[in-house]
Order: C-alpha cells, then sequence, then structure tokens
C-alpha cells in the first residue's frame, strides 16, 4: 500500500533525518512510527504526501511512484491530521470539514452535506456545526481535524501526534473512539507519536525509529514488546514491557485450578479440612462473595458466620487479558486471582506463580491464546506447541511462511495450515486470522533485524483485532498492496 | 486674538453649512484614498517580505526613510511633477502608510499559526489558494489594525497639504490664523478629530463583520 524503498533525507547542513529507509505498510492497517525526538518520524511520514521530498529513494502509494502525481492533487487523496489540530480559525466548523470536498469542486452544498455527516461520525452534535475553532475546547477541535482529514474518504490517513496535546483523560477518550472509528473505516493509516504506550495501544504494526533516522525495528506491539530487536528498542519499549505484554495474552488461555472454593452454606469444618489457609465462598450461582481466613474461622456455623474479606478483583474469562488476571492475583488477600466466567461464576483460581509460568509458556506459544503461536520462537523457552488446538494453526503456518517468504502470505497461509490443524474447531478463524496478522510482519524482512534470530516467527491474535476488526482487508495486506 | 472675540461664532458655522461639507468631504477623499493605495501597495510587498525574509529588513528602512521626510519636502518635490493638485498631496501621504501597513501585513501572515499554514499544504491547497484563502483572511485582523493606525494618521495630516492648497479642511485652519479668527481653526479641527474617531470605528466595525471568528481573541489595536 504505502511503500519506502531506501530512502533517506539529508539535509544541506549535513544532518540525515530518515537513512535508507525500506518499509511496507499494510492496506487497511494501522502503522505507528515512534522514536525519540530527532528520530525522522514525522519527516517518514511527511515524505508520503510530499510535503518532504526525500533526497533518495522512492515512495509508492498503490503501486505508484507518488512523484508521479502533482503534490496538491496527491495530497486531497491523503488525510492529515496534526497535533494542534490546525483548523482554519476564519472557517467555521462545518467549512473546515468541508475543506477538501470543496478544493475537489464537490459544490457547496454536497461539500457541506458530507461535512455534517463526518461531524456526526466524530462524535460531534450538529449545534457545532456553525460555530468558529476557538469556541472549542482542545480535544473537540481534534475531532474536528479527524473529521476534516477524512473529508474526501481518503484511503489514507497521515497522523503527527494527533492526541498529544489534549489532557490524558481526553487522550484515552479520543484513542478509544479513534479505534472505534478505525474498526468501522479500515482506512491505511501511518500514526507518529513519541508515546510508546500510545504506539502499543494503537498499532498494528509499530516501526521504532533510533536518532539518525534509522529503523531499529518493526514489528506487531506484541512481537516488540516480546522480542526488542536490540538494546535500544528494549530500553525505548520501557521497564515494564514484561508486564505490558500481558494485555496481549488473552486470560481465556490461562489454566485455573479448582481451588479452595466452597458454598457459603457448608460448615466451617469443610473449611478446615480443606487444609488451604484461605477459602472462597460463593453463592448458589457459584458467584464469589469473598475470602475467608481459614485461622480466624468460627468454632462452628457455616462460611456465612465468618468474616469474609473482600475479593480485590477478579477477571472475565472472555474479554480480560493475562493482565488483569495478574493483577488479581497481586491484590488478592489469599494471592489467588479468580477468574469467572461470562455469568460471573467462579471458573477457576491461579496465583502468580502459575499465571507467569503460563505467561511465559504463552509467548511460546503453549496456551491456547497465547500471544505468540510459533514453535521453538527463540523466546528461550523452546517449549514446542502442544495441546492448543485453536493457535496450532497459527504456529504451524507461521513456520511455513516464515520459511516461504514474504509476498503470498495472506493467501498460502490457511492452506499450509489447515491440514496440520485438524482439531480447531469448526467455525474458528485462527487460520484466517494468524495469516493475517502473520502476513505483514513478514512484509519488511529486511529492515527486520530480529529475523534471523527468531525464524519461525509467531503469529499473534491481537485482542483488538478479535474484537471484530475483519481479516480480509489486512489479509491482502502484501500481495494485495498493488491493487 | 482680538479682544472680546469668541473662541466660537456659532453663527459663524450655521452659514458655511454647506462649505464644511464639501471640504469635509474633500478631506475624506484626500486622507482615505491614501490608505487604500497604501494598502494596494503594503499587501503584496508584505507578502514578498513575508515570503523572502531578507527583502524584509530593506524595505522595512526604505519605508521608514520616507516617512522620516518631511511632508512639506515631499510636497514641494511633486509640485515639479504634479502641480497644486490632490495628487501632489495624496502621493506622500499613500508612502506614509508604508511604515505602518507593510509590518502589519507582515505580522498579520506571521500570525498565521503554523499548523494551520502546515494543514493547509496538507489538505491539498496550490500556494496562491492557501495565501489568498487562507493565510491572508487570517491575516486580515492585523492589517485592520494597521489600517487603523494609517487612516488616523493620514485624516489627521492631510491639513499640512493646505501649503500647496490641498489641505480639505486644512484650509480653515489656515484661513482662521490669517483672518485672526478662531471660530474655523476650532470648528475645522475637532471636524478633523471626528472624521478620524467616525473612521475608526468604523474600521473596527468593518473588522467585526469581516472577522467574526477573531472575537474571542480581543483584536489586537
Amino acid at each position: 500500500m504505502i511503500r519506502f524503498d531506501a530512502v533517506s533525507k539529508n539535509y544541506p547542513n549535513g544532518t540525515t533525518a530518515v537513512d535508507a529507509l525500506s518499509l511496507e505498510l499494510a492496506e487497511g492497517g494501522l502503522t505507528v512510527l515512534v522514536g525519540p525526538s530527532g528520530c525522522g518520524k514525522t519527516t517518514t511520514l511527511r515524505m508520503v504526501n510530499r510535503m518532504v521530498e526525500p533526497s533518495a529513494g522512492t515512495v509508492s502509494l498503490r503501486g505508484q511512484d507518488i512523484r508521479e502525481v502533482a503534490a496538491p492533487e496527491l495530497r486531497r487523496g491523503i488525510g492529515y491530521v496534526i497535533q494542534h489540530a490546525g483548523l482554519f480559525p476564519h472557517r467555521t466548523i462545518l467549512d473546515n470539514v468541508a475543506t477538501v470536498p470543496l478544493l475537489l469542486g464537490w459544490g457547496k452544498k454536497k461539500a457541506r452535506s458530507r461535512a455534517a455527516e463526518l461531524l456526526e461520525l466524530v462524535g460531534l452534535p450538529a449545534t457545532m456545526a456553525k460555530r468558529y475553532p476557538y469556541q472549542l475546547s482542545g480535544g473537540q477541535q481534534q475531532r474536528v481535524g479527524v473529521a476534516r482529514a477524512l473529508g474526501a474518504d481518503p484511503p489514507v490517513l497521515l497522523m503527527d501526534e494527533p492526541f498529544s496535546a489534549v489532557d490524558p483523560i481526553v487522550r484515552g477518550e479520543l484513542q478509544a473512539e479513534f479505534l472505534r472509528l478505525q474498526k468501522e473505516l479500515h482506512k491505511t493509516i501511518v500514526f507518529v507519536t513519541h508515546d510508546i504506550d500510545e504506539a502499543i495501544k494503537l498499532g498494528d504494526h509499530i516501526a521504532v525509529f533510533r536518532t539518525g533516522g534509522k529503523l531499529a525495528q518493526f514489528d506487531t506491539p506484541e512481537r516488540l514488546l516480546a522480542h526488542p530487536a536490540d538494546d535500544f528498542v528494549a530500553d525505548f519499549v520501557g521497564q515494564d514491557r514484561g508486564i505490558r505484554r500481558l494485555s496481549f495474552v488473552q486470560a481465556s488461555g490461562l489454566p485455573l485450578r479448582e481451588g479452595p472454593v466452597l458454598p457459603v452454606t457448608a460448615p466451617v469444618a469443610d473449611a478446615r479440612s480443606l487444609g488451604e489457609p484461605w477459602v472462597l465462598a460463593v453463592d448458589a450461582a457459584r458467584r464469589p462473595l469473598g475470602w475467608a481466613a481459614v485461622a480466624d474461622l468460627p468454632p462452628g456455623g457455616t462460611l456465612a458466620d465468618a468474616t469474609l474479606a473482600p475479593l480485590g478483583h477478579t477477571f472475565a474469562l472472555a474479554g480480560d487479558s493475562a493482565r488483569a488476571a495478574l493483577d488479581a492475583a497481586l491484590l488478592s488477600p489469599s494471592r489467588l486471582a479468580v477468574g469467572v466466567d461470562a455469568q460471573g461464576a467462579v471458573a477457576g483460581v491461579a496465583d502468580a506463580y502459575e499465571l507467569s509460568a503460563a505467561i511465559a509458556g504463552a509467548s511460546a506459544g503453549v496456551t491456547t491464546t497465547g500471544d505468540a503461536a510459533g514453535a521453538g520462537t527463540g523466546d528461550g523457552t523452546g517449549v514446542p506447541t502442544s495441546g492448543a488446538p485453536d493457535t496450532t494453526p497459527g504456529g504451524v503456518q507461521d513456520g511455513t511462511a516464515a520459511g516461504a517468504g514474504a509476498p503470498a502470505d495472506g493467501e498460502a497461509a490457511p492452506e499450509a495450515a489447515a491440514p496440520a490443524a485438524p482439531a480447531a474447531p469448526a467455525g474458528q478463524a485462527a487460520p484466517a486470522e494468524a495469516a493475517e496478522s502473520a502476513a505483514p510482519a513478514e512484509a519488511v524482512a529486511p529492515a527486520d533485524p530480529a529475523d534471523p534470530a527468531a525464524p519461525a516467527r509467531p503469529a499473534a491474535k491481537l485482542t483488538k483485532r478479535d474484537a471484530g476488526e475483519g481479516g480480509p482487508a489486512e489479509q491482502g495486506g502484501v500481495g494485495g498492496g498493488e491493487r | 486674538m482680538r479682544d472680546g472675540e469668541p473662541l466660537i461664532r456659532w453663527v459663524w458655522i450655521g452659514d458655511h453649512v454647506g462649505e464644511l461639507a464639501h471640504y469635509t468631504g474633500v478631506h475624506l477623499r484626500l486622507g482615505l484614498l491614501p490608505v487604500l493605495f497604501g494598502l494596494i501597495i503594503s499587501v503584496p510587498l508584505g507578502m514578498l517580505c513575508h515570503r523572502y525574509r531578507w527583502v524584509y529588513p530593506p524595505t522595512l528602512t526604505a519605508a521608514n526613510v520616507l516617512y522620516s521626510i518631511p511632508s512639506l519636502a515631499l510636497f514641494m518635490i511633486f509640485v515639479r511633477y504634479t502641480g497644486l493638485t490632490e495628487r501632489t498631496v495624496m502621493i506622500p501621504l499613500t508612502l506614509y502608510t508604508l511604515s505602518v501597513l507593510i509590518p502589519n501585513v507582515v505580522d498579520g501572515l506571521a500570525s498565521v499559526p503554523d499548523p494551520v499554514r502546515q494543514a493547509a499544504t496538507a489538505m491539498g491547497f496550490s500556494t496562491v489558494r492557501r495565501v489568498l484563502q487562507v493565510e491572508l483572511p487570517i491575516a486580515v485582523p492585523v492589517v485592520v489594525a494597521g489600517v487603523r493606525v494609517a487612516a488616523v494618521s493620514s485624516i489627521s495630516l492631510v491639513a499640512v497639504g493646505q501649503l500647496i492648497g490641498q489641505g480639505g479642511l486644512g484650509y480653515y485652519i489656515t484661513r482662521g490664523l490669517q483672518l485672526d479668527f478662531p471660530t474655523p481653526i476650532i470648528t475645522a479641527t475637532v471636524l478633523i478629530m471626528l472624521l478620524a474617531l467616525v473612521t475608526d470605528a468604523l474600521l473596527v466595525l468593518a473588522q467585526r463583520l469581516l472577522t467574526p471568528w477573531a472575537r474571542g481573541k480581543g483584536a489586537k489595536a
């Protein structure tokens, strides 16, 4: 979709903003360019719409060298959102949003009705249409900025630190809504930020730049956290990357044991007989009520007579991540995390040690919904894929795809995976999904320093994607890049 | 002043209403047309100075040097070419406006926030359209602030043109001095001040109507 071929940008004063960058961004994907200031990420972004012309190399969009298109014309087909929104102060909100349609000669009436639709899409009331930018809050202005960028429904959006000038709460809202919007729109987005947390939250893929305009790593967020290519990347993603990557591991795959769970109507003698220091009291529907310390139990009666310590919090097997599970374990008085099913009934418990073992396994592809499925990923654990019906295809596909090389991933993968995965539940879209997330990663083989070290590329099942972002747009990412 | 002569003889004003109106019209023309011409010169020059920063210092110096030439000297120079006409008054007044208007056009263009300019470029405005549809409109409040200063100073300067017989209401000032008769002097002075004030007020009003979007910021004066 967007392809950088050996692109460099040097300035006459001798500084190199971007150094021999080769990168291919998948259609319909959200790629985040992240790095310290002066790393060339914004320069890279601006080379896509010719705000900056490369000194060497070519940038192409859907297979066409962007220099073949006149700059203003090219730009009208590429949405652009910047840090301080950059709204035109002398135009009403509606006319701001109508800017590109007007430039394209749609006519005032059509352009404005399109603008009104877009305001609604970004969650702004129609009453704002007639206002001027100075009458809006920073967060509202930024929404207008996004609406304006979507004006003529461009397939590509460039976003240069769009959310960094608003306060953290508004930023969180904007990010969440932006993800929702992207799920609907499937734009090909290039997003620049200096904030690694934002990058991990939003990106399908992340390109980490180092000072001097060199690409340090291009990978999926979970891969970036699990396998930083070098010390620079490891340092940049931060000390707590171990914890953060748990967000990508689904709780549903964690091993739970029965644990000391008793109905609240059970006699205290039963609790003592379990031989555990804490007992979890549950109601008739197995919903957790609280922990009872066995040492403090009354001499007789039932658990209902005991003083129950609060649960801390539980984690839902469907929906929560391993991060929530681990947090639940840390906060629980008994040090046991309580997993609940969709009805809120206790499914089982696990302590932090058990969770961490499972999580470590997850990166090697043992658990059912781990963030990496390939066997022998170089993770250090070397645990082969096993007993994981719904990720097995991912693992197998991955090994195959990595060996086969880039271009045909999207198509080849499911076929390769299918025979090896007889256990895959019917209706489960595992092969397609695994292929989908693996494909774009393959696209940049030359730029990925982690490659030789980890030939079998783990496939990832992003929590974000699971929520419904469709595979089709992604699958064409590499092979279909030219369409 | 003669003994017993009052500062104002209202009867004189009543007798000269028609003539006063005529000279007020002439005065306005002599004062405001130079501002218009000044604007026509300053906008492109200011745009040039904004685009090529190195042009700005010499241009501004030149405008300031022009402003420092006494009006009397300029009138005498232009009289040789344009005679004792209104043009001889308006050309120097036009030149005087430049030292106010050029910097205001440059500042006005500089007041366009960088993100706005970048956004305009990124939206696909060509350079010409960007300047005409985005940058100049945003520069309007700052330019109008300059126009207000230029208009007020130009209106009060017109009276000096009476030295070559083209001073609008300045006519009454020299007449009053010659006749040692204060009424026309005071009347003309008050009228000139009123003209300046009303013009200024109208410019403020025009700016409000023209740039409703700038109301929140409080237009710079």
